[in-house]
């Protein structure tokens, strides 16, 4: 069932979405060849699928550590922001400089940027119990008013003709390609290596039990000696340090400078990435890939069958909208498994526990 | 390091254009039989806005010249990788040439333009090619239909006073700023124009509330350099004047609409495609305003007085003629200082990266 | 200030006030019951195309309205579906739920850009609204006073109604409300349903009032603002009236400043407010009474009958 939710969703999507298109008077089944199909037999869109999913695949994995934990970080959008900014920042002070420093410490400065902006609903969460799925939202629109700030103003490049954006980085700030003559940067490997590692650590290591533990069952976490204010710093940390971490490399990779133009919804797509990828590391290289299938996909049908852009959301609306429906396979089955431990529900925080634990579980 | 490498990486790009593309034979200087034209949208063909004027022209393009020219789109592009992701694929597919409109996709037509140099691409409003030999340049003198607009709201405005409602402050948007309250002047010397940045190119509520605004303090003509037809409706609620941008928007104000500048960009792709059937197409910046059809003013509404239509008539014919031009000395600044002498022209290099309002000009 | 000038700013403060007021009275009205629907900007572009297709196609506005509505709720009946019935993760079922909302309306929207519509103009008759204060009291659309309206009728049903008893106890334990007899799942159906209504109408108030046409991303991302105007007045009608109306006004005050020469600020710093306020309000209200302070208990979390 673990796989085959995913597998019947997408199958799902494709046969729903060829009736209804098909309704709508577009061709229902030449636009799910054209997104879904005709891409996977070309190079050169492959070469587009995985640049595309990178940051989605890393933004993902971070928010999927949290929401095992049961926490919601949706701030994501803005921890991309400020992680781009912050290596902005260091790619604008050494401009003039060369050396091979300069991409670590600038990559450096996105995780610590993005960090630093999920820094605030955790506190606010710790200290206060502010729900982070409001604050981390709210903060996403601060965040895009922070980056229209420096474009218009003090980022501006000074040799641009007036349009707010920076310079373009110069070699040294920029990601390498890694397979010579195509447009794999160095992001590629590292979003795969970001879900490798986040997948051993979740597996093998106690702060990776923690975070799946307090998500399945807090009350046996608290037994377990698990902290509930380590738990949220853990995630709200992981989330925003790799989307931070996303956020430069999208910056230093294929925009090479800093525009307003950056934030393009990633932090909110991340979450369905999460989901579609069942919270798993490696499901989640996957459905980035899946759902870059769609984006790029879309843009081929949108020349050759003329389909419209809206088309491709509808498509990526019903392919979660699937998903989700199809989710309760699972979860039936692991809710079963879970019961005995935990016991019939006796106090109230306990009911509202059992009822709050929900299935986002998913054991690997 | 990667100095080295990234350059090796061209070459490597390139080589993959001309596997690319050397399937269609591609010399331009032998003309063509057929041309397979693309364009890059940045908003939905439905914005009723700037995008909707180049779909209009595409479907223009393909009525002039017939079966000779086969042409698709992609709207609602992201400005940044997915626009330099799109503008690859569509030059891999076989496209002659790839019209890429919004100023941010500027850099990734550059760096597809290295990579494909059989291809031909078009960028509209940006400023640099990258020294690319098979990208052009092309922008239209917007300016030109501000300053007429500026001419009929100076002689129709019974406050003196207009409201502007503007995007952001790019080089763009301050000098239709100025060519409208440049022309204004010129009619009425204590003519003052008051602009409102929403911060957005399309908020259409926004828009509407700005035009509210501006309408309540004094203004009696307003005009817009953002992308809906709000604040037409505003004005036409309020029974003040307005414009259209980029298209006729005369359906959404019928009273209040008096002209539009609208964004012609027909005659430019029709040349364009036809230059690459001839053979004869050349990496170009430029810069076309009412003289070559570029821009164009909608009808007059019925409404205005003859005084005020033979008026602005008389800017029109004047600039097509080339005999008239709104940023001619002396023009001063909003400190009263003068920055451009006497029968001095300010040059176009520097009305492209204009940062600074002419006098009367609240903002 | 002429007394001409205020009140073409308090009309203006209206207008921007009544949609948020609206859509996030139903928003609020969902959460209570322990649902979060941050689907809110797509259910009210659907309402919006939709009030507009049906009003320019029938000529009827008040139609266009009420299909607004209708539709709304539909596509918030896929995610009462997804995530009460089949429990799905509600955040992620919201945010579909927005992309769904954003794609439909512009498939559905391509045939009506660039024509007009009847509008739901004022209802009064013109005589009513020869003077300025007049003008003020009968001069808006009949939405604005429906606005009012529904910010009394959901005070009153929270807190007086047996039926909104009823739900404020499925939203702040669903499982002891369920213990009780209570139809957890019955209520939190309706209660999206209605919420869907709301943000449906909401969107028609852009499309047939505020700005009269349709183009794709018409509310320009008001959904979002509503959701968070629903934490900033802390889940009570009264102060989203109060906040709606203050957003508004600070809109509105913006804009007039700016309208007459005062530029204060850096944009993005009052663009940045309302955010900022609201993270402040709930850092607020949260310390004051720890624990979520007035937010409903199970505001977001599936509810599975058996447990």
């Amino acid at each position: 069932m673990m796989l085959a939710a995913p597998v019947i969703a997408v199958a799902l999507t494709l046969l729903v979405g060829a009736v209804l298109f098909t309704l709508l008077g577009h061709d229902g089944l030449g636009a799910i060849f054209e997104i879904f199909v005709k891409p996977l037999f070309n190079p050169y869109r492959w070469q587009d699928l995985l640049v595309k999913a990178a940051p989605l695949a890393i933004i993902a994995i971070g928010l999927a550590i949290g929401f095992r934990a049961n926490v919601w970080n949706i701030g994501a959008e803005g921890q991309y922001i400020l992680g781009g900014l912050a290596g902005t920042g260091v790619a604008l002070a050494t401009l003039d400089m060369t050396g091979s420093w300069i991409l670590p410490l600038m990559l450096a400065a996105g995780i610590l940027g993005g960090m630093a902006w999920a820094t605030i609903p955790a506190a606010l969460k710790t200290a206060l119990g502010v729900n982070e799925i409001l604050s981390s939202l709210m903060l996403n629109y601060v965040a895009i008013q922070i980056l229209y700030y420096l474009m218009r103003g003090p980022w501006k490049d000074p040799m641009g003709f007036n349009f707010p954006q920076t310079a373009m980085f110069s070699s040294d700030q920029t990601l390498p390609m890694v397979v010579p003559g195509t447009l794999i940067h160095l992001g590629v490997p590292l979003a795969a290596a970001v879900a490798l590692t986040a997948f051993l650590l979740m597996a093998r290591t106690v702060t990776g039990f923690q975070m799946k533990v307090v998500g399945l069952a807090p009350k046996a976490a608290a037994f377990g000696g698990f902290g509930a204010a380590s738990t949220v710093w853990i995630a709200m940390l992981v989330g925003g340090g790799l989307a931070g971490f996303a956020g430069i490399l999208e910056a230093a990779g294929p925009f090479g400078q800093m525009v307003p133009q950056f934030p393009t919804g990633y932090g909110y797509t991340a979450i369905i990435v999460a989901f579609l990828g069942r919270l798993n590391p490696l499901g989640i290289l996957l459905a980035a890939l899946v759902l870059a299938l769609t984006y790029v996909g879309g843009e081929s049908a949108q020349t050759t069958i003329g389909l419209p852009s809206a088309a491709t959301g509808v498509f990526q609306a019903m392919m979660l909208f699937f998903l989700l429906a199809t989710d309760i396979l699972v979860r039936y089955r692991l809710v079963s498994g879970r019961a005995a431990p935990l016991g019939a529900p006796a106090s109230k925080s306990e009911a509202e526990t059992a009822a709050g634990g929900k299935g986002k579980a998913v054991a690997a | 390091m990667f100095e080295l490498s990234r350059r090796k990486l061209l070459a490597a790009g390139a080589a993959i254009g001309f596997a690319a593309t050397s399937v269609a034979p591609a010399f331009a200087q032998d003309g063509k039989e057929t041309v397979k034209a693309a364009f890059v949208y940045v908003g939905p063909v439905g914005d009723y806005g700037w995008t909707y004027a180049h779909d209009q022209a595409r479907q223009c393009l393909e009525k002039n010249l017939g079966d000779k020219v086969e042409t698709s789109y992609v709207e609602n592009v992201a400005e940044g990788p997915d626009a330099e992701r799109v503008i690859r694929q569509l030059a891999q597919d076989g496209n002659d040439i790839v019209f890429t409109t919004s100023f941010g996709f500027m850099n990734p037509t550059i760096k597809v333009a290295k990579q494909f140099p059989d291809v031909k691409f078009e960028h509209a409003t940006g400023y640099t090619t990258g020294g690319n030999e098979n990208m052009g340049l092309y922008n239209s003198k917007f300016y030109q239909g501000r300053a007429v607009l500026g001419t009929i709201a100076a002689k129709m405005s019974k406050s003196g006073k207009a409201g502007y409602v503007a995007s952001f402050p790019i080089p763009e948007v301050v000098m239709g700023i100025n060519a409208f309250q440049l022309a204004a002047q010129k009619v009425n010397p204590d003519f003052k124009t008051q602009v409102v940045w929403v911060n957005s190119w399309y908020d259409p509520a926004k828009e509407a509330d700005a035009t509210r605004a501006l309408l309540s303090q004094g203004a009696d003509v307003i005009t817009q350099h953002t992308d809906s037809p709000a604040p037409l409706q505003a004005a036409e609620e309020a029974g003040a004047i307005a414009f259209g941008q980029a298209w006729n928007m005369e359906s959404f104000a019928p009273n209040a609409h008096m002209t539009a500048i609208v964004d012609q960009w027909c005659p430019y792709y029709t040349g364009r495609v036809q230059a690459l059937l001839d053979g004869t197409w050349e990496a170009e910046n430029v810069w076309l305003g009412m003289k070559e059809g570029e821009v164009e003013m909608a009808p007059f509404n019925a409404k205005m007085p003859e005084d005020v239509k033979e008026a602005a008539q008389k800017i029109v014919d004047e600039t097509k003629a080339g005999t008239y031009e709104v940023f001619t000395g002396p023009i001063k600044d909003q400190s009263g200082e003068v920055k451009v002498p006497e029968g001095e022209v300010v040059p176009e290099g520097d009305l492209l990266k204009m940062d600074w309002y002419v006098e009367g000009v609240q903002s | 200030m002429s007394l001409d000038l205020l009140v073409a700013i308090l009309m203006t403060v209206a207008g921007a006030a009544t949609p948020l007021l609206i859509a996030g009275l139903g928003e609020l009205v969902v959460e209570k019951s322990g649902v979060l629907n941050l689907g809110v900007e797509g259910m009210m572009l659907i309402g919006a195309v939709t009030g507009f297709a049906v009003a320019t196609s029938t000529g009827l506005p008040v139609l266009g309205a009420l299909a607004a509505m209708g539709a709304a709720a539909l596509a918030a009946a896929i995610f009462a579906v997804l995530v009460l019935t089949l429990m799905a993760n509600q955040v992620a079922t919201g945010l579909a739920l927005t992309i769904f909302g954003t794609g439909v309306s512009a498939l559905i929207g391509a045939p009506f850009v660039g024509i007009t519509t009847p509008t739901l103009g004022p209802i009064f008759p013109e005589a009513l609204t020869a003077s300025p204060l007049l003008r003020l009291v009968f001069g808006h659309s009949p939405l604005v006073y429906f606005g009012l309206f529904l910010t009394f009728a959901v005070w009153w049903f929270l807190n007086r109604a047996r039926a909104g008893l009823i739900l404020r106890a499925v939203g702040e334990s669903d499982t002891a409300a369920h213990a009780i007899g209570y139809p957890v799942l019955k209520v939190r159906y309706l209660a999206v349903l209605f919420g869907g209504a709301m943000a449906g109408l909401a969107g028609s108030y852009y499309s047939l009032v505020l700005t009269p046409m349709w183009a794709e991303r018409l509310t320009a991302g008001r959904g979002w603002i509503a959701i968070a105007l629903v934490v900033f007045a802390s889940w009570k009608p009264g102060r989203m009236l109060a906040g709606a109306y203050l957003f508004g006004l600070v809109m509105t005050m913006e804009l007039q400043a700016k309208a007459a020469g005062f530029n204060m600020f850096a944009p993005e710093v009052l663009a940045a407010l309302p955010y900022v306020a609201t993270i402040a309000v709930l850092a607020i209200i949260s310390a004051a009474k720890r624990g979520g302070a007035n937010a409903p208990a199970c505001l977001g979390k599936s509810f599975r009958a058996t447990a």
